[in-house]
């Protein structure tokens, strides 16, 4: 096997992964209050298995899985916004080579570089990406796109950034080596 | 001559995050077309043993290997897990998690697909192979839409077709309902016997997998292997109950009543096992049988249902016009085939459908229209899979958590979680992660949490699914605890042994409906029933029936009787509550 | 909790008995178009076509109808924000300004922006025909070989079988831990705030999570074992040969698709301009 190649494991967690990002996606958006402004607990998922497999698998679970959610519960995939979660999963994934999760890693310093990553990614692609694209595919008004990358950023940074912290966290406690561990009284 | 097959040599293995090693000097050789059963209780080194064999050790699991093994003459360090597949071909026990492909032929075509083989020839291959198991009919099903048996008939299916030489079952009986599990048993049988293939089946339901025969049991222990014998000598020896593995039942009955057990007795088939030098003594036990008084409740029901029935918005009824009364602190099994609606039961009982038509009580009142959250406070469910229920990391905050969201104060939930650990035997592990714990205590941590919201009944899915008979033995007495301080207990179970065993009265759903609410003895010794409800008889109305007792039932109940007065545990069934 | 989601039927028809890989290129080839064009007479012309199309492929609307009504709100509350955004955007574009009447401060309907409104409608209603084609009459598991067929790496591309295998799996399985997780009292329904709703949803959300990590391990498990990824290649045994339908269509496609670019462009706007 090719070291270039993804192994079987990755390929089963893109797979895996897009299916929950469907779930997550369809079933666990909260509405915030805010009209078309949801908590989309989809994203922090995708922020972990981006740091536990790296930007290609989570750029592939954000291509593949909102454009399956999408298809499947919408009829068609909204492409402007399939594309900056492909994109958001990935720059994600940049932060799997400063945390190591695995071991259980996960104190306040990876908290916050991981939050300054996930910060930035979805500013490039919700404040940025999407507004483009929308303008360019769809030539909706300027303004109109701007202001819902913005809100649906800024939504998805909370996200990402309680939601996802806490998800990334637990999964690092489950790390911990039971070796460390003492019967208590 | 025999020609060895697979052969390990002074074979140790140590995974990588481990300590200590799981398997020691192994040595073990397995000849061609010989069908051996390996056995041991959890963490012998058996599920270890068989990783081997197909080689996600050391491919997947990584770890440190000393000594040889030989899969057809070659070392398996030096090949690949895609040259092993080629000879071994593995059936996991899950019968969901194995599957690939989206239809039961492509699921089946999987390693083909994967050698590049044309799609024409695939297809022949296909066929041939799915005739052999009965499945040609379904090729195009989803495998959503197949039984737990025919599932096991595609994954044995989706091996076979690599004409591999060695068929390697992984716990293959931990998911079907017991007459399935029987029905598999056969199908490996014929299946061997048909093809010459070498069968190396992992399990510890022993009295299950001897129902056709075996050439050797090789029985695992801590790492080591203890015995490596034909059957009949086996059941002759003491090393079964040493490992805490479950005898047949038939020869525990026999031990009880004075007899030994030779190899020349045959012993290992109810059928065939010789029972003259043994009669005596049996007839002569059940008449020392002393007073039995079947369970009596003098206590008020709890749960009632009342012609319950339930359909989805199009599709067929699931429950037809089921009813029955749940006294304070019974224990009872509600058993039946899979897809009988057993668990639509349990949803309708715990509010997440409501019911077509009928009425549910409980304690008297009416709580058809409750919500769940209201009937959460009532009635409890612990599900199959822990993982499915747990979603905090420490123990403590787990089973605080029922209390937290319902607002209860700091210091009372601290209290009643604390009390709830002491009763469950978790308070030292109360700051522990729940990663840490063994299958069983994660176990133990959802009832815990359901516990601690004290409800009156708890209804458990299959709560010793997948356990070992130690495993099973500490959860079940667990329970009993738990009953004897007065919680009522439901439980969704396959395990016949442990519906005669532990709980005096059981219900059996079949096709939606209520086919039998008897004494566990009186459900296992009609056949009628057993065959509806796709159960499986015990081996002691086989045994009863050989002695031409008139009542079987009887020595069924006398068995249990003696059988829980050894372990200790009394016969505090039989007390009027 | 009965979930209504577009499935793949089997049926006969000329559409069903496409490859996947032609059904596939078109709809991306057709979703191109949609996406590229402005012209009103082309997006009409898309539209009346997919209409025929989907007659043909014998889907009932019954089956699609509840994705069609949340597509209809969809761009309503669309159209409504663009014009609450941006009331003279139509007017930016095709660079007049005939008034039909005046709301209030810079809110004047315009022909112009109902026309521009018009053709972003039409843009969503060009496509949607062709992709709910394209899902309800692909088989999934020939979804894979096409893929694979049309180029993406046989790992991707079975990375997206496996998706498509286990969302049914994961939806049952995020019902039992929302149903035990509402046994123990967690309260997911609107009542509760967005915070509590929030850390409620974790609840479900962990454990989902977690058994989801763990079935990655046993199917790669499964897989090794069954010797997936051997070989550069891999065969598919629900791979459907290409026939002379499929050329057919896909010419055809290619043909239209390569029209509508060039009535598009013609003018160097993408824009259809009635108005000068």
């Amino acid at each position: 096997m090719g070291k270039n190649q993804l192994s079987t494991k990755t390929i089963v967690a893109i797979g895996i992964g897009a299916a929950v990002f469907v779930i997550l996606g369809r079933f666990v958006s909260i509405p915030t209050g805010i009209p078309n402004t949801t908590v989309e607990t989809a994203y922090a998922f995708l922020a972990l298995m981006a740091l536990l497999f790296g930007p290609i698998v989570g750029g592939l679970i954000g291509l593949i899985g909102h454009a399956l959610k999408d298809a499947i519960f919408y009829g068609t995939p909204w492409w402007s916004w399939v594309i900056v979660s492909a994109l958001v999963g990935f720059l994600f994934g940049l932060a799997s080579r400063k945390i190591n999760l695995d071991e259980g890693q996960f104190g306040a310093k990876q908290m916050v570089s991981f939050n300054i990553i996930q910060v930035i990614a979805q500013a490039i692609g919700w404040f940025f990406i999407a507004p483009m694209l929308d303008i360019l595919i769809y030539a909706e008004p300027a303004n109109k796109v701007f202001v819902q990358g913005i809100v649906a950023g800024v939504s998805n940074m909370v996200t990402v950034g309680v939601l996802g912290t806490l998800l990334v966290a637990a999964y690092a406690k489950t790390r911990t080596k039971s070796g460390s561990l003492r019967v208590e009284k | 001559m025999k020609k060895p097959i697979i052969a390990f040599n002074d074979f140790s293995f140590k995974y990588r995050s481990q300590q200590e090693p799981t398997l020691y000097n192994i040595d073990l050789t397995i000849y061609e077309g010989e069908k051996v059963l390996i056995v041991g209780p959890s963490g012998s080194g058996k599920s270890t043993l068989a990783h081997c064999m197909n080689g996600l050790i050391p491919f997947s699991y990584k770890g440190e290997i000393t000594g040889s093994l030989q899969m057809m003459g070659k070392e398996t360090k030096d090949q690949s897990i895609f040259q092993l597949s080629k000879m071994v071909g593995t059936v996991l026990q899950d019968p969901d998690g194995q599957f690939i492909g989206l239809t039961v032929g492509e699921d089946i075509a999987f390693a083909l697909e994967n050698d590049c083989i044309p799609q024409d020839e695939m297809t022949g291959r296909v066929t041939a192979v799915s005739n052999m198991v009965g499945m040609n009919d379904y090729l195009h099903s989803s495998l959503h839409q197949l039984s737990g048996g025919q599932k096991q008939r595609v994954a044995l299916a989706g091996v076979m077709v690599d004409n591999v030489n060695i068929l390697l079952f992984d716990e293959p009986l931990a998911n079907l309902d017991p007459a399935t599990g029987k029905e598999a048993i056969a199908l490996i049988d014929r299946i061997q016997k048909e093809t010459n293939t070498t069968v190396v089946i992992v399990e510890h339901r022993l009295e299950d997998v001897l129902y056709r025969d075996v050439d050797r049991i090789i029985v695992m222990n801590k790492g080591r292997i203890v015995s490596d014998l034909h059957p009949d000598e086996l059941l002759a020896t003491n090393v079964l109950e040493e490992c805490g593995i479950r005898e047949p039942l038939y020869l525990k009955a026999i031990k009880y009543s004075g007899s030994a057990i030779t190899p020349d007795m045959l012993p290992s088939h109810i059928e065939s096992v010789n029972l003259d030098n043994c009669k005596d003594n049996l007839l002569h036990w059940l008449e020392k049988k002393d007073g039995l008084s079947e369970p009596k409740y003098k206590a008020e029901p709890v749960l009632q249902l009342e012609s319950i029935s339930f359909h989805y918005d199009s599709g067929k009824e699931i429950l037809k016009d089921i009813s029955f009364t749940i006294h304070k602190g019974e224990m009872v099994s509600i058993v039946g085939a899979n897809g009988a609606g057993k668990s639509t039961l349990t949803k309708v009982i715990c509010g997440f459908e409501a019911p077509t038509r009928g009425k549910l009580y409980y304690n008297g009142k009416d709580m058809t229209n409750d919500t769940i959250k209201e009937r959460s406070l009532k009635i409890g469910l612990v599900m199959q899979n822990p993982n499915q229920m747990i979603s905090k990391t420490f123990v403590y905050d787990e089973v605080a958590f029922g209390l937290v969201i319902r607002g209860v104060p700091e210091a009372e939930i601290r209290e009643r979680v604390e009390e709830t650990l002491k009763i469950c035997g978790l308070y030292p592990f109360r700051n522990w992660p729940i990663s840490a714990l063994s299958f069983g205590q994660k176990k133990r941590v959802t009832i815990a949490s359901i516990l601690v919201l004290q409800p009156e009944v708890i209804i458990l899915d299959e709560p010793t699914a997948g356990q070992d008979f130690r495993h099973y033995k500490e959860i079940m007495e667990f329970l009993v605890e738990l009953n004897e301080r007065g919680v009522t207990i439901l439980m969704i179970t396959h395990d016949m042994h442990l519906m005669l065993e532990y709980t005096p009265r059981a219900i059996v759903i079949a096709n939606g409906r209520k086919l039998a609410d008897k004494s566990a003895a009186d459900v296992l010794t009609d056949r009628n029933i057993i065959r509806e409800a796709n159960l499986k008889e015990t081996s002691l109305l086989d045994l009863a029936e050989r002695l031409q007792l008139p009542e079987p039932g009887e020595f069924v109940r006398h068995f249990i009787h003696v059988d829980k007065g050894g372990n200790g545990i009394g016969s505090k069934y039989v007390s009027v509550r | 909790m009965a979930v209504n989601m577009l499935a793949f039927v089997d049926r006969s028809s000329p559409i069903h008995r496409l490859s996947g890989a032609t059904k596939f290129l078109c709809f991306i080839m057709w979703s191109l178009a949609g996406m590229l064009t402005y012209d009103t007479r082309v997006l009409l012309f898309m539209l009346v076509a997919s209409l025929i199309i989907f007659t043909v492929s014998k889907i009932k609307v019954k089956e699609v109808s509840f994705v069609l009504l949340f597509i209809f709100l969809f761009l309503l509350l669309n159209d409504i924000a663009i014009f609450i955004f941006s009331p003279l955007e139509g007017v930016k574009i095709y660079g007049t300004k005939h008034v039909l009447f005046h709301i209030a401060g810079q809110y004047d309907v315009t022909v112009e922006q109902l026309f521009y409104e018009l053709n972003i409608t039409l843009k969503y209603f060009s496509i949607i025909p062709a992709a709910l084609l394209f899902i309800k009459t692909t088989n999934p598991s020939e979804f894979a070989s096409s893929l694979n067929r049309i180029g993406v790496s046989y790992r991707v591309a079975f990375a997206v079988a496996i998706a498509l295998r286990y969302i049914p799996d994961i939806q049952r399985d995020f019902q039992t831990i929302a149903h035990a997780q509402q046994a123990r009292g967690i309260d997911m329904s609107r009542k509760e705030t967005i915070f509590k709703r929030a850390k409620n949803a974790l609840a479900i959300v962990l454990p989902l999570i977690f058994s989801s990590l763990e079935r990655i391990e046993t199917i790669s498990n499964v897989m090794d074992l069954r010797g997936f990824g051997k070989h550069k290649k891999r065969t598919w045994y629900s791979a459907r040969p290409f026939k002379k339908s499929d050329y057919i269509a896909l010419i055809t496609v290619v043909a239209l698709f390569t029209v509508s670019m060039l009535v598009t462009f013609y003018d160097g706007s993408r824009f259809y301009n009635p108005f000068v």
